[in-house]
């Protein structure tokens, strides 16, 4: 018995840290950035190429693509992982040589990648940057090197429930007060009924709050980082969602989970501010409620500002194990800023495009299927697009402050405790995790 | 006349099948537990460094000495972690011996009728993997999903503990019920026919002769839950997204996983799951060897 069980546990321990060690990867080696040329598949025979991304509909684009290009064939493959733990794959598989050669990069999660050197700089594959403005270019483009493609651009808007606003004689909030008080009338109304909630699974949304209220986590000044993740913007942003909680009048359920899909589908939760790639989640979010969703500009945090954050956002980027970078570069270039890939994107995947050209096709005429009451849905992305503000840079080690905030903010709502000291936590999290890496921080 | 060669010869024989036999078990052992182990611990006392520009283009692995076992035994979610599982167990453990033996002695009991049938639907639980169980029960806690509405708050601070080791209890008690049902079932019957002459009723006998005679079963069903509950990890990892209650090191397995694969730092995550490891081999040992002294009472 004595010896059994001590076996037992040696084994399960031991599978655990096989499981670790295989995931290490077994060359710790640093990869250098892909030497350019790599061939072009040699003696003619087609190059391939692996790209994973989670859109929908992306296969029909990829196969269009295929038929066009007879040499350069490319095999979309769908992660079953999601998020973070996707970009973590990525950066411990980088080592063992694995990944695949294009990845779908949400901009948030560059950095880390650049940082541990699993991307590669496609300056050299042709001029990228002149098919995109400043704002696109600033997610991708980094110390004069470029290393994505943008796909598309999400600014914030505000999605809320027309009809319940409707019957109550409400209209879509201006500003966060309005917002404030929008969200006591409605529960009073109907206590079952809530404007919103505030979701500790999704420190990308939180961000993009930041950002509109003028929060800059993160900059950088030649090699030094600032990080200043509890500035009084961030905190001023905090607070104001750890009041409507507090009171009540704002749910704490996060995003994404059962509990959420199931209260936007029953209209327990009539508002959401979100991202210009919401229609094309909203189907399955709040099933059976298309039609009945209108979106306005994010509400101010003084009237008339039209300021607002960015959710999300993607873009293609080349790996360092890709044996073929400019075959990559051709395809990922020909996907985000032709007007017949952007074409397809829009009205396949409902993206709304970082290209410029891409922004005055004829297909954003057309309102995603979800959204079909509102004609002028993308005139409206459009006009707040240009007005939308982000951090100077997202930090190397974004996925180690988005854990902290997951943590922070998760116990916080748990344990009725100002939302605004999950902050500091972040702050501290990321500061040290960064010193304890090597990068060169200047606390504010 | 067996002489000395001839004697030597056969004991080698014997010892080359004694080798043959053992070689599979020795190089599985070695290349996935002991070569594992070693790589685990040198991981554990290095750290990446970065280096070169803003991004840190270089990176570099170095020595760290004791490092990451500092930092993760100073760090105070690390023991808040194992308190939560501590308490976890606290619930879970009594809850499934407990059930296990009334279900054991119940199913054993003169009268009972369909005990087939009731054994196996007490067992099917076990088949039922963790990450499943915990989906389906995690759903039935849900104020959106669960037929009791919000009457109960499941995602409480405290209810949380209830609700996962309901999970836990739910899974394993088929399991101990059978090793159990087994011990009582192995008594010789005469035993009962005289406390029955005697004028014993049947739930006098499964408490005062078959309770105490199926001890040892018992102590060992308790090891094995207290082996279990330290190892939590698939129920509060499972219910994580669906509420706040659960953070990213709400149980010690969960930190090191988070350490490795969502903060990506391996060399963190393999320390802390080195230090588990041992606090492990220190809790097996110590609870082994109460186990012997209350099991041995009884022979």
């Amino acid at each position: 018995m004595n010896s059994n069980t001590f076996r037992r546990r040696m084994a399960i321990t031991g599978t655990a840290v096989v499981a670790a060690a295989l995931l290490a990867g077994c060359t710790p080696s640093a990869s250098a950035p892909g030497s350019s040329t790599a061939a072009t598949g040699g003696d003619g025979s087609p190059v391939s190429l692996t790209f994973t991304s989670w859109d929908p509909h992306m296969d029909t684009i990829v196969k269009a693509w295929n038929e066009k290009n007879p040499d350069i064939q490319v095999k979309l493959q769908s992660p079953s992982e999601n998020g973070d733990e996707l970009v973590t794959k990525w950066i411990a598989q980088n080592k063992a040589g694995d990944n695949p050669d294009i990845v779908k990069v949400e901009y948030q999660s560059l950095p880390a990648l650049i940082a541990s050197g699993a991307v590669i700089d496609l300056s050299e594959f042709g001029d990228i940057a002149s098919a995109f403005d400043d704002a696109s270019l600033a997610q991708v483009k980094f110390q004069d090197k470029v290393y994505g493609v943008p796909q598309d651009f999400a600014p914030m808007v505000f999605f809320y429930r027309k009809d319940v606003f409707d019957s109550l004689g409400l209209s879509a909030p201006k500003t966060w007060d309005e917002y404030a008080q929008a969200a006591r009338k409605i529960h009073e109304a109907n206590p079952k009924q809530y404007l919103g909630t505030f979701s500790a699974g999704d420190p990308g949304w939180f961000s993009g709050l930041a950002q509109q209220a003028g929060g800059n986590w993160w900059s950088a000044k030649g090699d030094t980082w600032t990080v200043s993740i509890n500035d009084d913007a961030s905190k001023k942003v905090a607070d104001f969602w750890s009041g409507l909680v507090d009171e009540g009048v704002i749910k704490s359920d996060p995003f994404w989970s059962t509990q959420w899909n199931a209260e936007m589908g029953d209209g327990t939760l009539v508002g959401w501010p979100s991202g210009a790639w919401a229609p094309a989640q909203l189907p399955t979010i709040a099933a059976g409620t298309e039609g009945k969703w209108e979106a306005a500009a994010l509400p101010a945090w003084t009237a008339g500002d039209t300021a607002t954050g960015i959710w999300g956002g993607s873009a293609m980027a080349i790996t360092t194990n890709s044996k073929h970078p400019a075959e990559a570069a051709k395809f990922v270039t020909w996907l985000n800023s032709s007007e017949e890939a952007l074409k397809m994107q829009i009205s396949e995947i409902g993206i709304y495009p970082a290209a410029t050209a891409g922004r005055s096709l004829p297909e954003l005429d057309t309102p995603p299927a979800f959204m079909s009451n509102q004609k002028d849905y993308y005139r409206l992305i459009g006009d707040v697009a240009p007005s939308a503000r982000s951090f100077d840079i997202w930090g190397p080690d974004a996925t180690v402050t988005f854990g902290a905030y997951r943590d922070g903010f998760a116990s916080a709502l748990q344990n009725k405790t100002p939302l605004s000291a999950a902050l500091d936590s972040m702050q501290k999290t990321t500061v040290a995790d960064m010193k304890k890496l090597g990068f060169t921080v200047d606390e504010k | 006349m067996t002489s000395p060669p001839l004697r030597r010869r056969a004991h080698l024989r014997s010892n080359r099948l004694a080798i043959a036999l053992v070689t599979p078990a020795v190089v599985l052992l070695l290349a996935f537990t002991v070569a594992p182990a070693i790589y685990a611990l040198i991981l554990s006392v290095q750290q990446r460094k970065v280096s070169g520009g803003l991004f840190g283009g270089t990176t570099t692995v170095e020595f760290a000495g004791v490092a990451n076992y500092a930092a993760t035994l100073s760090d105070p979610e690390f023991w808040a972690g194992i308190s939560r599982m501590l308490l976890v167990a606290g619930i879970g453990v009594p809850a499934t011996v407990i059930l296990a033996a009334v279900f054991a002695l119940c199913l054993d009991a003169r009268g009972s009728r369909l005990a087939g049938v009731a054994r196996i639907a007490i067992f099917i639980p076990y088949a039922v993997p963790g990450v499943i169980a915990s989906l389906l029960w995690g759903f039935l806690y849900l104020p959106a999903t669960s037929p009791f509405g919000d009457a109960v708050d499941f995602f409480g601070s405290r209810e949380i503990f209830f609700s996962v080791a309901n999970i836990a209890v739910w899974g394993a008690v088929g399991f101990n019920m059978v090793i159990l049902y087994t011990a009582v079932r192995g008594l010789p019957s005469e035993i009962y026919e005289a406390a029955a002459l005697d004028g014993a009723s049947e739930f006098q006998i499964a408490l005062r002769v078959k309770l105490p005679m199926i001890r040892p079963a018992i102590v060992m069903v308790s090891l094995f839950s207290v082996l279990g509950a330290l190892q939590l990890f698939n129920e509060p990892t499972t219910l994580r997204p669906l509420a706040n209650a659960i953070t990213s090191s709400w149980v010690p397995l969960m930190k090191v996983y988070n350490d490795a694969f969502v903060n990506n730092d391996i060399h963190q995550g393999a320390a802390s799951a080195l230090i588990i490891v041992a606090l492990t081999i220190s809790a097996t040992v110590l609870v082994n060897l109460i186990g012997t002294r209350i099991g041995g009472r009884s022979r």
